[in-house]
C-alpha cells in the first residue's frame, strides 16, 4: 500500500516538475498527462473509483487534448534561447518557499492529519461509490447539477462568440 | 512498510504539487503553459478534498459528499479551460504572440 | 441748571454741532460757519459758569466693569480743569471769529468748521475727563481732529504728508502712553485720577513707578512735540493759520502739559522720572530756539517758538512744586501765541498767501492794527517786564533755581536770550523797513472780523497776569508781584536786552539774512536721520519676511505636500506593471503573509 502511494506520488510530482521545466509546450502537455495519471492512481488508492476514472476521462482525455489542439493551432514554438529572468526566479522562490514552509509548520503543529487510514466496512451489499454519488447527485445536489448544466451552456456560447473572426 | 500512510502524507503531497504549479505560473512565459500549471494547482486541491473525504468516513463508507464536490470541480474546470483557451486564441489573433511579457498594455 | 448738566453740555454741544455739520450741512458753508462759531461762544459762556464751582460733583456714566476694573465716563471739575476750559473755549471762540473772515472764500469751509467743532469736543474731553482711559480716548480723538485739520487742503501733497506725519508721530508717543497707563493700573489698581492719588497717598512708592511715569510722559512727548518726537509740529504749519493758532499753539500741544499737571502727584512721587522730564523739556527748549534762528517762513519761526516754550512748560512740570508755574505759563503762552499766529495769519492773508518774511517788510504803515497787536504779543513772548509772559517765565526760572537745578536754569536763561533774538529778527524783518515785494507793497489792513480777535488777545497778553483776569483763570489772587531783585531777574533782563539789541543790530534795514547756519536751518538734519532709520528697518523687516516666505513657508506648506504626493504616487504606480505574473506574485505573497499571520 504504502509503496504504491510513494510510487504514484513520485510520478505525479515528477510530471509536475516536467510541466514547469520543459521548454517545448508539447512536451509540457505530455508531462502533464503523466502527472494526471499519477493523480488518478492516487484517487483509486483512496477508494474514490468514480473520481479517478473521471480524472482520466475528462481531465487527461478531454482537457489535455484540447490543450494540445490549441498548441498545434497556434503553432507555438519553443521559448527561444533565453533563460528565465532572475527576478522571476527569485520571486517564485520566495513565494513557493514561503508557502511550503507554512504548510509544513501548519501540519506539524496541528493534529488534523495524524489519523491513520480508517477501515471501511466490507459488507457485500454495500452500495458502490458510483451508486452513492449518483444518488446524491439526483437527490441532495440536484440544484447544483442544473446550475452546472447552465454553466456549461454559457461556456459553450461564450467560446463560440469569442472565436469569431471579428468581434461584433 | 514501517510507517503507515496518514492523512499528513497526502496533505504534504498536495501541498508540494500546488507549490510546483505556483512556481510554474510565476516562471513560465508561455500563456498556455501557465494555464496548464493552473490546472495542476486545481488538481492538487482536488487530492486534498478526496483525502479528507476518505479519512473521515461515515458509516464505514467514505464521505461521498466530497466526491460529489469533486464531480462539480472537474466539470467547472473543463468549462473554464474551454473559455480560457478561447480567450487565448482571441488574444493570439490580436497580438501575434503568446509571450506573457509582451502583453502588458494594461500598464499604468 | 445743575453744574452736572452744564458740564455735560459743555462736552457734548460741540459734538452735536460737529455731527450736524459733517453729516448734514456740507453744502451750506455759511450756516455751518455760523453754527460752529455760535457753539464756540456758547461753550465759553458755559465754561465761565462752570468754572465758578470747582470741586462740584458731576455724575459719571458706568462704562466697563470687569472684575476689579472699573472704567467710567465721568467729568471732573476743579481748579485745573476750570481754568483750562476757559482757555480752550475762550481762544476757541476767538479763533472761530477770526476764521469767519480768513476762510471766507475757502471751498471746504463747512468741512473746516466741522473739524473745528470736533476738535473742541475732543479737547474738552481731555480737560474734563476724570480717568486715564477716558483721557486716552479723547487724546486719540484730538489726534484725529488735528489730522483732519492739518490736511484740510488735502489736495496739496505736502499738507497730506504733514497730516500723516503728525498722526504717526503722535501714535508712537501714544504707544508709550498706553503702556504707562497699564503700568499705573497694575501698580495702583485704579485708573481714575482720584483713585490713583488715594492709592499713592500711603507714602510708599511702588518700585516701577518711575518707569510708569516715563511711559506716560511718552504721550506728552508725542502730543506736546518734545524732542525726539518734535518733527511733526513744524510740518503741521501746512494747515490753515487759525488751526495753527488754536491747535498747535494754545490748546492741543498744551494737552501734554495739562496731562502732566493732572498727575503731578505721580510725578512728585517718582524722582527719576521727574528728572527725565526736566531734561527733556530743557533740551527741547534749547534745540527749538536754535532752529528758530534760521527759519524764513513766518509760521515756522512761530512753530519753533512754540516748541521752545513748550519745553519751558514741560521742564516746569518736572520740577517739584513747579507744576503751577508751568500751567501759568501755559495760559499766558496760549494768549500771546494765539495772538502771534492770528497776526501772522492776517499778514499772510494781506500779502496774498506769501509766507516768506524776506518778501515782506514795511507792513507797519500799511497794517497798523495788526502791527500793534503783533508787537504786544512779541513783547509778552520775549518777557518784557510787566507783561504776562514776564511773570510766567520768571516763575519757572525761579522754581528751577529754588530746586538747585543749575544747568536747566542756565539753559532757561540762554533760551530767553535766543527767544528775544529771533523774535526781534522776525518783527524787524516783517514789519519794519521797506516793502521787499509786490504783495507787501499792496498789503492793506484786514477786515474788522479779523482784527478784533487780535485786539482782544493783545490786551489779554499784556494783562492776564493781573487781577481780575488771573482771579478768573486761576481762582487765585494776582500772580503779579514785585519781583525780588535776585540772580534770576538779573539774568533774564540781561538776556532780554542782549537779544533785542543783537536782533536790531543784525537785521535792521537788511535785504537778506546775514546769518547762515545750515545745521540750524536744516533742523539738525533730524528729519533726514529718521527717514534713513525707517528705511533701514523697513527694508530689514521686509527682507526677513521675504526670506521666511521663500525658504520656510513656501517649501513646507506648498512644495513638501506636492512633492510627497508625487513621490507616493510614483511608487504606487510601479505596482501596476501590466504584467500578469507580477500580479500573481503579489497575490501569492499576500496570501503567504496572511497565512503567516493566521498561523503564528
Amino acid at each position: 500500500m504504502t509503496l504504491f502511494f510513494y510510487l504514484f506520488a513520485a510520478l505525479a510530482l515528477i510530471g509536475g516538475i516536467g510541466v514547469v521545466a520543459y521548454r517545448n509546450p508539447v512536451t509540457s502537455a505530455f508531462s502533464m498527462i503523466v502527472s494526471f495519471l499519477g493523480i488518478a492512481a492516487l484517487f483509486i488508492l483512496l477508494n474514490a473509483y468514480l473520481v479517478g476514472i473521471l480524472q482520466i476521462l475528462v481531465y487527461a482525455g478531454a482537457i489535455m487534448v484540447l490543450f494540445l489542439f490549441i498548441i498545434m493551432l497556434l503553432d507555438v514554438k519553443e521559448e527561444q534561447g533565453k533563460t528565465y529572468p532572475v527576478i522571476a526566479i527569485t520571486g517564485a522562490s520566495v513565494v513557493v518557499i514561503g508557502f511550503l514552509s507554512l504548510v509544513v509548520t501548519a501540519l506539524k503543529r496541528s493534529q488534523v492529519g495524524s489519523i491513520g487510514l480508517p477501515r471501511l466496512s466490507d459488507a457485500e451489499g454495500a452500495p458502490t461509490d458510483v451508486q452513492e454519488i449518483g444518488i446524491r447527485l439526483f437527490s441532495e445536489y440536484w440544484f447544483p447539477v442544473q446550475v452546472v448544466g447552465l454553466l456549461l451552456l454559457t461556456a459553450t456560447v461564450g467560446v463560440v462568440v469569442l472565436s469569431q473572426k471579428e468581434l461584433r | 512498510m514501517d510507517t503507515a500512510i496518514t492523512l499528513n502524507h497526502y496533505l504534504y503531497f498536495s501541498g508540494a504539487l500546488f507549490a510546483i504549479g505556483l512556481a510554474g505560473v510565476l516562471i513560465r512565459r508561455n500563456l498556455i503553459v501557465i494555464f496548464m500549471c493552473l490546472e495542476l494547482m486545481l488538481s492538487a486541491a482536488a487530492i486534498t478534498l478526496v483525502a479528507f473525504s476518505r479519512f473521515h468516513p461515515e458509516n464505514g463508507q467514505p464521505d461521498y459528499d466530497g466526491h460529489v464536490f469533486l464531480f462539480f470541480i472537474i466539470t467547472v474546470a473543463a468549462a473554464e479551460v474551454a473559455v480560457g483557451l478561447a480567450i487565448i486564441v482571441a488574444l493570439f489573433r490580436a497580438r501575434e504572440t503568446t509571450d506573457v511579457s509582451r502583453i502588458d498594455s494594461m500598464k499604468f | 441748571m445743575e453744574i452736572s448738566t452744564l458740564a455735560w453740555l459743555l462736552l457734548l454741544l460741540p459734538l452735536a454741532v460737529a455731527a450736524i455739520i459733517l453729516l448734514g450741512l456740507q453744502r451750506s458753508a455759511g450756516t455751518s460757519a455760523l453754527l460752529a462759531t455760535g457753539s464756540a461762544i456758547a461753550t465759553f459762556v458755559i465754561a465761565f459758569a462752570v468754572s465758578r464751582f470747582p470741586g462740584a460733583e458731576v455724575s459719571a456714566l458706568p462704562w466697563i466693569h470687569i472684575g476689579e476694573l472699573h472704567i467710567d465716563i465721568g467729568l471732573r471739575v476743579d481748579k485745573l480743569s476750570g481754568g483750562m476750559m476757559l482757555i480752550v473755549t475762550g481762544i476757541g471762540a476767538l479763533v472761530h471769529l477770526f476764521s469767519l473772515g480768513y476762510m471766507r472764500e475757502d471751498p471746504g469751509k463747512a468741512r473746516y468748521f466741522g473739524g473745528l467743532s470736533l476738535f473742541m469736543f475732543s479737547m474738552t474731553g481731555i480737560v474734563l475727563s476724570d480717568n486715564f482711559v477716558m483721557m486716552f480716548v479723547f487724546w486719540e480723538l484730538v489726534g484725529v481732529s488735528s489730522y483732519l485739520l492739518i490736511g484740510h487742503w488735502y489736495k496739496k501733497d505736502s499738507a497730506a504728508d504733514a497730516a500723516n506725519k503728525a498722526f504717526l508721530t503722535n501714535r508712537i508717543g501714544d504707544f508709550g502712553f498706553m503702556i504707562g497707563i497699564l503700568l499705573v493700573w497694575i501698580l495702583t489698581g485704579s485708573i481714575s485720577f482720584s483713585g490713583i492719588e488715594e492709592a499713592l497717598g500711603g507714602g510708599a512708592t511702588p518700585a516701577l513707578l518711575d518707569l510708569a511715569v516715563i511711559c506716560i510722559f511718552c504721550g506728552a512727548i508725542g502730543k506736546s512735540a518734545q524732542v525726539p518726537l518734535h518733527v511733526w509740529l513744524p510740518d503741521a504749519m501746512e494747515g490753515p493759520t487759525p488751526v495753527s493758532a488754536l491747535i498747535h499753539a494754545a490748546t492741543m500741544v498744551a494737552a501734554g502739559v495739562f496731562m502732566l499737571a493732572r498727575v503731578s502727584f505721580l510725578i512728585d512721587a517718582a524722582e527719576l522720572a521727574a528728572t527725565f522730564i526736566v531734561w527733556t523739556g530743557a533740551i527741547t527748549a534749547l534745540f527749538a530756539a536754535l532752529m528758530a534762528i534760521s527759519q524764513n517762513d513766518i509760521k515756522r519761526v512761530l512753530a519753533y517758538s512754540t516748541l521752545s516754550q513748550l519745553g519751558y512748560m514741560i521742564m516746569a512740570q518736572g520740577i517739584a512744586g513747579g507744576s503751577d508755574a508751568g500751567m501759568f505759563h501755559l495760559y499766558t503762552h496760549a494768549f500771546f501765541k494765539a495772538l502771534l499766529f492770528l497776526g501772522a495769519g492776517a499778514v499772510i492773508h494781506a500779502c496774498h498767501h506769501e509766507q516768506d518774511i524776506w518778501k515782506m517788510g514795511g507792513l507797519r504803515e500799511r497794517m497798523p492794527n495788526t502791527f500793534y497787536a503783533f508787537a504786544a504779543g512779541t513783547a509778552a513772548l520775549i518777557a518784557v517786564p510787566g507783561t504776562s509772559g514776564f511773570f510766567s517765565k520768571e516763575e519757572i526760572l525761579h522754581a528751577a533755581h529754588d530746586q538747585h537745578l543749575t544747568i536747566p536754569w542756565l539753559i532757561g536763561l540762554f533760551v530767553a536770550f535766543l527767544t528775544s533774538f529771533y523774535m526781534t529778527r522776525l518783527f524787524v524783518v516783517t514789519f519794519l523797513g521797506k516793502a521787499r515785494s509786490e504783495e507787501a507793497g499792496h498789503a492793506k489792513e484786514v477786515e474788522t472780523l479779523m482784527w478784533i480777535p487780535l485786539a482782544i488777545l493783545g490786551v489779554l497778553a499784556l494783562i492776564s497776569a493781573y487781577f481780575p483776569v488771573s482771579k478768573l483763570l486761576f481762582s487765585a489772587t494776582s500772580y503779579a508781584h514785585l519781583p525780588k531783585f535776585d540772580l534770576t531777574l538779573l539774568g533774564s533782563l540781561v538776556a532780554l536786552v542782549a537779544g533785542v539789541g543783537l536782533g536790531f543790530v543784525l537785521y535792521r534795514g537788511r535785504e537778506s539774512d546775514p546769518l547762515n547756519i545750515p545745521v540750524f536751518a536744516k533742523r539738525f538734519y533730524i528729519d533726514e536721520i529718521y527717514r534713513e532709520l525707517i528705511n533701514v528697518f523697513q527694508d530689514a523687516v521686509a527682507r526677513f519676511c521675504d526670506f521666511l516666505d521663500k525658504y520656510v513657508v513656501d517649501p513646507v506648506t506648498a512644495r513638501l505636500p506636492a512633492f510627497s504626493s508625487l513621490a507616493a504616487g510614483s511608487i504606487l504606480r510601479g505596482f501596476q506593471a501590466g504584467n500578469i505574473q507580477a500580479y500573481v506574485f503579489l497575490f501569492g505573497l499576500s496570501v503567504v503573509l496572511l497565512l503567516l499571520l493566521v498561523i503564528l
